[in-house]
């Protein structure tokens, strides 16, 4: 929407932005100049990457600890590789996109469980050592054997269980991110509260899964594949019901580079599950499943991103649900407890 | 259980585990762990007698050392200041909008000089002005200080939320946490010492700290701004919008006042004469973490489909 001033200044009465559906009558509410109510996260692209990185993180190192246990090595390697790297890569972009990188330690101070970047921190500190652990035990295995003695060998006596916390303490990794977006007054972020943990979590299982199947030789990619496909149906039924569940703010899914970030989501994560499914004896096949699964998980997380910083923009997204609830006669009020 | 009651039941059960209430009327430094704290301090900002002349921005930039914001015009009326920032801890906002063919009112101000106009209605401005200068709330459950991962914002003995300069790292999550928009990151002016961290009003904690008046408040010339204990600033707010219902004034009405609304009350509340969307106020803020129980108890639902889901992928499978 443009925020072109009236001459006459003052109230500005908006006819909200076209709609998909031309029958659904267009909002009309009062702004302060078009001027948005809320602030968008000061936050770059880098967080968005990170939403990826770390599904990527978490889902690899569920797969490289069962592929441990299960005696599938290729697959352990890949996972573990990708879980590492994908860590690494995580910690970059949260340190970069700091006001202050150099004060990142200071995420370290408190524990507070109000707030969900604390929180997060806390199951980054305590799943990186292990899930790192065990990622270099596998680089250490892959070095000449002469080599693995003293220290580098302790790693390799610790890999299995190292693993094992790591995958435990995965899941979190995973589902924490949704309630960071959630917990802000970013319309389109916190509407989707109830579902956005369960797209990101099918989004990082497709996208591990995804690598699992580039990555790891038909005969022992099995598992990343039922991941994979499993993540997948979840993300894509996940993120339907959330916009049935988002209200207003739905909208930003579907308009501008947001939009199109989630039709490209679709589009991939739907044709990778399939050719998962479907061409599973192919290795050609299967490499380009899994790339387009990990690029579908990419684009949701660009998508959702996107969304949130457009609904923070535009004042509409803040002022129509709010005015219709006051309107209805619902204003959030505390209830006292009977 | 309906979904409602299970909520609400998260609710319940994350005060009993935490001693800390997310939601409802409360004294925010007893909440915060103060024994035996002042009264709570904050601002009535009655905007009925705002005249815009920005002397509260003044202050507050020459006390406070707030750099430059912006030097632009804007072409929105008198307001060149855009909006509350990391740059501008007061922003008067202009409203122009057709006047409404009302009688003219009293509204208590000294009447030394001239008579009243005898200009013919019809040759008075076809506009009317509305002038609000806006403030961080200082709210009961202030998002930004629930959500601040390094403790840097911190809930003073007064009740107001204060951020530590020298502990923010710029995360950023104030920012979007939010309702109002007022807390951002200093962008520049380059070489300023707090480029990339969170700034906002601190109801000038160091003059509270002296027993002085924040210097808005010491600077608004028609008390529009006024500055107090919070108990006692609600009372007088709601004795003046029953004097301005009495003359007839039936727009206005209190913005922030109630203990019970979304944000617990705000510590900085306001006397508008419209809708407070008008003057870029959301109608009806609500703090975000009040759901954050429940946002944990979805993401840990999903988080464990996430380890079955794994699980699943190895077992019963030969290969």
């Amino acid at each position: 929407m443009t925020q072109t001033p009236t001459p006459t200044g003052g109230v500005t009465r908006h006819r909200g932005s076209p709609s998909r559906d031309s029958i659904v009558p267009e909002a009309e509410f009062d702004s302060y100049y078009g001027r948005p109510v809320v602030k968008a996260a000061p936050w770059e692209h880098d967080i968005a990457y990170y939403l990826f990185t770390g599904g990527v993180a978490a889902g690899s190192a569920l797969l490289g600890a069962g592929a441990d246990l299960s005696g599938r090595p290729a697959l352990r390697r890949v996972a573990r590789l990708g879980s590492l790297g994908s860590l690494l890569l995580s910690v970059l972009f949260l340190v970069r996109d700091l006001g202050k990188p150099s004060r990142f330690l200071n995420m370290l101070r408190v524990a507070k469980l109000t707030s969900p970047m604390s929180v997060g921190t806390w199951i980054l500190s305590l799943h990186g050592p292990f899930a790192g652990l065990a990622a270099a035990a596998e680089v250490v295995g892959m070095l000449p054997r002469s080599w693995q003695r003293g220290p580098l060998s302790l790693a390799l006596r610790l890999q299995t269980p190292a693993g094992v916390i790591g995958a435990l303490t995965a899941p979190p990794v995973a589902a924490y991110t949704a309630v960071l977006l959630a917990d802000t007054a970013t319309p389109a972020w916190h509407s989707a509260y109830r579902e956005l943990p369960f797209v990101f979590c099918g989004s990082a299982a497709a996208a591990s899964g995804g690598l699992g199947m580039v990555g790891a030789p038909a005969a022992e990619a099995g598992p990343a594949r039922a991941f994979a496909v499993g993540g997948a149906v979840t993300e894509l039924l996940a993120e339907h019901r959330m916009e049935q569940s988002m209200g207003l703010a739905a909208e930003t899914l579907h308009e501008g580079r947001a939009g199109a970030w989630m039709r490209a989501s679709k589009a991939l994560t739907v044709a990778g599950a399939a050719g998962a499914l479907f061409g599973r004896r192919s290795r050609a096949v299967s490499v380009a499943s899994g790339l387009a699964l990990m690029a579908g998980s990419f684009c949701t997380r660009m998508g959702v991103f996107e969304a949130g910083m457009a609904s923070a923009r535009d004042p509409k997204y803040t002022v129509v649900p709010q005015r219709e609830r006051v309107q209805r006669g619902e204003p959030v009020r505390y209830e006292a407890p009977a | 259980m309906s979904l409602r009651d299970s909520l609400k039941d998260a609710g319940a059960s994350w005060r009993e585990t935490f001693g800390t209430s997310l939601f409802g009327p409360l004294d925010p430094a007893r909440d915060a762990g103060y024994d035996d704290p002042p009264k709570r301090k904050g601002f009535f900002t009655d905007t009925s007698v705002c005249i815009g002349c920005k002397a509260c921005e003044v202050a507050c930039k020459e006390w406070n050392d707030v750099p430059e914001n912006l030097f632009e015009m804007l072409g929105t009326s008198y307001d060149n200041s855009h909006s509350l920032n990391a740059n501008q801890w007061r922003h008067v906002a202009f409203v122009e909008r057709p006047a409404p063919q009302a009688p003219p009112v009293d509204l208590g101000m000294p009447t030394v000089g001239a008579e009243p106009s005898d200009v013919p209605s019809e040759d008075k401005p076809d506009f009317q002005w509305l002038m609000s200068s806006d403030v961080c709330k200082h709210c009961t459950h202030a998002a930004c200080l629930d959500v601040c991962p390094t403790g840097s914002l911190f809930r003073s003995e007064f009740g107001t939320v204060v951020v530590q300069d020298e502990i923010c790292n710029g995360c950023g999550y104030c920012v979007a946490a939010c309702p109002y928009g007022v807390i951002d990151r200093r962008k520049g002016p380059e070489g300023d010492p707090k480029v990339g961290i969170a700034q906002k009003c601190t109801l000038c904690y160091d003059r509270l700290t002296d027993g002085q008046t924040p210097a808005c408040a010491k600077a608004c010339p028609t008390e529009s701004i006024q500055y107090g204990d919070v108990e006692e600033l609600r009372q007088r707010a709601d004795e003046r919008v029953a004097t301005l219902h009495e003359r007839g004034i039936m727009d206005a009405r209190l913005y922030g006042n109630d203990p019970e609304d979304g944000v617990g009350g705000t510590g900085a509340f306001f006397l508008l004469l419209d809708e407070p969307e008008v003057y870029g106020l959301p109608p009806d803020p609500v703090v975000t973490t009040k759901d954050l129980p429940a946002m944990f108890n979805r993401a840990g639902a999903a988080a464990l489909a996430l380890l079955a889901g794994a699980a699943i992928s190895f077992l019963g499978r030969d290969r």
